[in-house]
């Protein structure tokens, strides 16, 4: 399944991508197994999704939990707590 | 009537309270807050913040939560403006405005507007100044303004 994922502030730094298009083994299709699939790409990912800090999720724009599915071409965010206003 | 922008530019108090009370003639109260950069953190001057935000969802949730908040008071109008990117010390960030026939709804509006664009819009904020730069942690306590209006009333 290929889907795009985006990450943003603090994250988005931490990882140096703003976006890119994953193409994911057939397994991967819920919000926690797409974490524990980029945590494998190194320390800096598995820190950032195994490590201490909350890291926020949204399915085509809508917030969702870790158990939230996507499907092909959906657009998948990763992000920090918010703190607008 | 219901105005919700996600913008660089800086908005006008003034010209955003007429057009609210030119739009809601029936309107008996308008409540309104500005959200503005501080210019210390702690005793630290601050120069500048940057905001990010996520385009797209931003709008969305953002009018959920103006929709929330029309399902919950019968309000007659709300002004919502965020802005985004640079923004020096001491500049406007957020405005929001509810009128309503009476008061209590519109105070009331108001308030659940911000608890709730603190913890659900997805807007980022990071401080420059003396002290280098971070991004803002969120805080506890904003989630528990947004928790309280979910409460028997």
């Amino acid at each position: 399944m290929k889907i795009t994922v985006l990450y943003f502030a603090r994250i988005k730094e931490v990882v140096n991508y703003s976006s890119e298009i994953v193409e994911l083994p057939a397994q991967v299709e819920t919000i926690i197994a797409l974490k524990a699939w980029l945590a494998k790409r190194g320390e800096v990912w598995q820190q950032l999704f195994h490590g201490s800090g909350v890291v926020r999720a949204a399915i085509n724009h809508a917030l969702v939990d870790d158990m939230a599915t996507f499907e092909e071409d959906d657009e998948v965010a990763f992000f920090p707590p918010v703190t607008g206003g | 009537m219901r105005r919700v922008l996600v913008q660089a530019a800086d908005f006008s108090y003034a010209d955003e309270m007429q057009t609210i009370q030119q739009a809601c003639p029936q309107a008996g109260a308008i409540t309104s807050f500005v959200g503005l950069v501080r210019d210390q953190v702690g005793e630290a001057r601050l120069s500048q913040m940057v905001i990010e935000h996520y385009p797209g969802m931003t709008e969305k949730a953002l009018h959920a939560i103006v929709e929330q908040a029309n399902v919950r008071w019968p309000l007659l109008g709300v002004t919502l403006i965020h802005r985004t990117g640079v923004l020096p010390a001491n500049a406007q960030i957020v405005l929001v405005m509810t009128a309503s026939l009476h008061r209590q709804a519109a105070f009331d509006a108001c308030a659940f507007i911000m608890d709730y664009l603190k913890t659900e819009a997805p807007f980022w904020k990071k401080e420059i100044g003396e002290f280098g730069e971070h991004w803002v942690e969120a805080r506890a306590s904003d989630e528990t303004a947004k928790q309280q209006w979910n409460q028997p009333q």
